[in-house]
């Protein structure tokens, strides 16, 4: 500082002070972080618009016989992900379909190391930016200095890994739920979305109130636009989607007291890019001999990974977003290909004990799971999975909790199951009915399951044109609450709605007797009459258990119809009808 | 030991007083005395009528037959009316509303067959409309129903506004009908200049038989689902409420069973007619005889011919039938 106070004053005020020996960042290295912050916010955009996008608009251009698909690979930045890759490698023993992808992001890796988290990942942008705007309660300066010093619990990503890679390996991708990217698309799709549509939907509406023709109609192209880019025509909701949106709060509020806590302590696609980094061919060398212990790395340092001199880099932590070389005045810090290794710790400084402890009790997760009853015994019966979903054990290897069928499901059919699957199926797609049936045509889940949880089918494979149908359950009746069945009251809105060919709903004509409901004369008991009634059955071979009926019902509270699991076609026990075995005839 | 100043004291008594005050009208302006109150009726009926003065000399209901095509039928039944131009003024705003009800494709049956909602929309524009407004508020999944029902991608080619049933679109009207009272109206239907209803002739399970009076529940919205416990009730009220200027009734492919949602091509059949009329009633009366029913077997009908909004009784139109 006495240089500095030393030196002549005539100096321009613009010209903005270097500390310390102020020896300027390399030209490159200033390019490489706008690059950096431009690569955040346009992959961010990007994930963003593809949540937008997992969404069917109809459109003018298509012809009325072509099948109903999303354009885009809306599911991109799950099929790039490695943690998805080898958690559903590790509990199905095959990489599915589209997570080949995830390839990219290893050889990414194995080049720059993590550098995912400082340049692509829209969770970490949201982290990197959260942290930014609520500076941690440690403030600014030398406090902020200590806030991004290296912490032994930032391990605890790499004990969370080894737990949830064990985990899979029994059988349960249940760390789908960690993932970053399924945070992202589970909490914005199902939880910020929704509510931001609802808060605009209300005050949109309010502008209906406006006696002014130009004002409503401009509220109404407001909506119109908004439906047809962002969100959908009708409201959103799903189920007990507060936990989700709880948690994401949560995460984000983290980084007022520790930045970036998510990235650095928790998250397990982090964790994982960590471990594959001390292969990087990418890295930091540093000259601790210049090092004037300024400390100006760790201001915005985002990994917490020990840039400062005279410690050793932390390799598996850094998110290569390269602050520190842009902020160090004393030409400390360089990145380059093939740094000397003295002075970098490559491998996650996990402590072994720790890391067999967490692997033991990522294998103890699968029985403690299942001996609490729900999927051997006693399972769910409105625990409905979408169509073309696997078997429920195979379904528990494969589903990463991503949300993606909820998102893209055009009725607001699919909902995240909170313990109705037991605890291993905490926000697993189910269909609840009530609030929005499985559209007949429609196959848009399967399309968007990134891991063949729900498995790509076509609408004459769901619908059974030529094969069986692919059925989710059966629909029953209430006797005591349905209309012509209790009230003698003509209804059958279920048969109307009821989507297969033949019906699986079919309707008995019968006449009831029903009690006047004025008393006779000389308060005598109200006389009876006959009333023509068709009262509806259901036809359980027929029945697709696509909930229509359930929907359509007008008992609203609680409908006279409504669907369970039982008959889906994807399981062999939940069943009602002995088969039928007449293989030849089926199909024709 | 301090001594508060009388100065202070006042001022802090009277801060105190305020807020009191303050507290004590608010709470007078907005208190609620309680009781059941604001739910009786009121508010007049209201009535979207859009019908024209009759055209001596003109049919009043025209029935096209024949093989010659959608446009061609359409072009023959309106014009036996007295041509489009009769019905649409230059610079009007025109809604058709066909049936759009159902994620089904056109061979089908249970939507209007795009090339007769394509045909009306052509004749509207031709007629010097100034905006024709295509519109319907579906069963199954709007943008389902109206991309796989074939009608957006023919009403688009040809100009007009294509507009799916959203949520904001809905304004609550007062039909005080027999059955219907406060309901959520699809306003995109009523703001119009000149309305065409353009049904499709089809089978229903409960009603038995349904076109034009029917089509009016997608006007609709909120949980119509309660309409078919009494639906022949409900399709007068709404009759009642929603008068068109015309009336084209799509009867090219007829679901004769298995309405009104179908699903099986082999529930179809090719009748190659199209009914146009200014009477809806009559229009319905007479093309349920299509599928084999009688008018007298469709209370609906009844209903609405004892209301007057239009007459069962066909014969006494004035007619004409033109085969193609």
């Amino acid at each position: 500082m006495s240089e500095g106070a030393a030196a002549p004053p005539p100096r321009p005020p613009a010209a903005k002070k270097l500390p310390g020996s102020g020896i300027p960042a390399r030209p490159i290295v200033r390019a490489l972080r706008w690059a950096r912050r431009a690569s955040q916010v346009a992959f961010f955009v990007l994930f963003m618009e593809l949540l937008f996008r997992t969404a069917f608009r109809g459109t003018f251009a298509a012809q009325a016989d072509a099948p109903v698909r999303l354009p885009l690979p809306v599911e991109g930045f799950l099929l790039a992900d490695p943690f998805v890759a080898v958690l559903t490698a590790l509990s199905t023993h095959t990489v599915y379909r589209g997570l080949l992808w995830s390839l990219a992001l290893v050889l990414l890796t194995l080049v720059f190391g993590r550098a995912f988290c400082g340049w692509i990942c829209p969770f970490g942008a949201l982290h990197h930016f959260f942290g930014w705007l609520l500076p941690s309660s440690r403030g600014r300066g030398a406090a902020r200095v200590l806030a991004n010093r290296t912490r032994p619990w930032q391990r605890v990503k790499y004990y969370l890994l080894y737990a949830l890679l064990v985990a899979a390996m029994f059988g349960s991708a249940v760390g789908g739920a960690f993932d970053p990217i399924c945070i992202s698309v589970r909490s914005i799709g199902l939880g910020v979305l929704p509510a931001a549509q609802y808060v605009t939907g209300r005050a949109l509406s309010s502008a209906h109130t406006v006696p002014s023709h130009a004002v409503q109609s401009a509220a109404d192209s407001a909506e119109d636009a908004l439906a047809h880019t962002v969100w959908q025509a009708h409201q959103s909701y799903f189920h007990q989607a507060w936990l989700i949106v709880v948690l994401f709060v949560a995460a984000l509020v983290m980084n007022r007291f520790v930045p970036r806590f998510w990235c650095r302590v928790l998250c397990p696609l982090g964790a994982l890019l960590g471990v594959m980094s001390r292969f990087a061919l990418f890295g930091m060398k540093k000259d601790h001999a210049k090092c004037t212990d300024c400390n100006l790395c760790l201001v915005h340092c985002q990994g917490a990974d020990s840039p400062q001199g005279g410690v050793r880099w932390r390799q598996d932590e850094c998110h290569m977003c390269l602050n520190c070389e842009s902020a160090c005045p004393e030409d400390v810090i360089k990145f380059g290909f093939l740094p000397a290794r003295g002075g970098t710790i490559a491998k996650p400084d996990t402590e072994r004990r720790t890391a067999l402890a967490a692997a033991g009790a990522g294998a103890l997760f699968l029985p403690a799971a299942r001996v609490a009853d729900a999927l051997d015994v006693n399972y769910h019966s409105r625990v409905i999975r979408p169509p073309g979903a696997v078997e429920e054990r195979d379904f528990f290897e494969r589903c990463i909790r991503c949300a993606e069928c909820m998102k893209v499901c055009p009725n607001d059919a699919l909902h995240p199951a909170l313990f109705e699957a037991g605890v291993e199926g905490l926000w697993t797609p189910i269909l609840i009915p009530r609030i929005g049936y499985c559209e007949f045509s429609c196959v848009l889940c399967g399309q968007v399951c990134p891991t063949g949880a729900i498995q790509k089918i076509t609408e004459r494979e769901k619908m059974g044109l030529g094969v069986a149908p692919v059925k989710l359950g059966t629909a029953f009746y209430d006797h005591g609450r349905c209309l012509p069945w209790a009230m003698q009251t003509p209804c059958i809105v279920c048969e109307e709605f009821c989507p297969t060919s033949p019906k699986a709903i079919w309707v008995e004509e019968v006449e009831a007797p029903v009690r006047d409901p004025k008393p006779g004369p000389n308060g005598e008991p109200p006389p009876m009459k006959t009333v023509k009634l068709q009262r509806p059955h259901v036809d359980p071979a027929l029945c697709v258990g696509c909930g229509a009926c359930e929907k359509v019902c007008p008992v609203q509270d609680q409908p006279a119809v409504y669907v369970t699991s039982v008959g889906e076609t994807r399981s062999k026990t939940n069943v009602i009808l002995l088969e039928n075995t007449a293989y030849d005839k089926r199909g024709g | 030991m301090e001594r508060r100043s009388r100065r202070d004291a006042l001022k802090r008594l009277g801060a105190a007083a305020g807020v009191l005050a303050g507290a004590g009208a608010l709470g007078r302006l907005v208190w609620d005395p309680g009781a059941l109150g604001g739910a009786g009726a009121h508010g007049a009926r209201q009535v979207r009528d859009y019908r024209l003065k009759d055209a001596p000399g003109r049919a009043e209901l025209a029935v096209a037959k024949g093989a010659a095509g959608a446009a061609a039928l359409v072009g023959a039944a309106v014009d036996a009316l007295g041509g489009m131009r009769r019905f649409v003024s230059r610079g009007d705003v025109v809604v058709v509303k066909p049936n759009i009800g159902w994620d089904r494709m056109p061979l089908h049956a249970a939507n209007t067959n795009p090339d007769v909602v394509a045909a009306v929309v052509k004749l509207a524009y031709d007629a010097g409309a100034k905006r024709v407004v295509v519109a319907d508020g579906s069963c199954n999944e709007p943008e389902r129903c109206f991309q796989r029902s074939g009608i957006w991608k023919a009403a688009y080619a040809l100009g007009a506004d294509v507009v799916l049933p959203a949520a904001h679109r809905f304004r609550t009207m007062r039909l005080r009908g027999d059955v219907l009272d406060e309901w959520p109206v699809f306003t995109t239907l009523v703001e119009a200049d000149k309305v065409i209803n353009v049904p499709v002739a089809k089978h229903h399970n409960l009603a038995k038989f349904t076109a034009a009076m029917k089509n009016w529940y997608g006007v609709l919205g909120g949980r119509r689902n309660r309409l078919h416990q009494s639906i022949d009730a409900s399709i007068a009220d709404l009759a009642t409420f929603m008068r068109p200027t015309l009336t084209v009734i799509d009867a090219l492919r007829v679901l004769v069973r298995n309405g009104p949602q179908g699903g099986n091509i082999d529930d179809t059949r090719e009748l190659h007619t199209v009914v146009a009329s200014v009477d809806q009633v009559a229009a319905d009366a007479w093309a349920c005889s299509l599928i084999g029913q009688h008018r007298d077997n469709l209370p609906y009908l009844s209903l609405a011919h004892d209301r007057g909004i239009g007459t069962k009784l066909w014969e006494n139109l004035r007619r004409e039938e033109i085969s193609l």
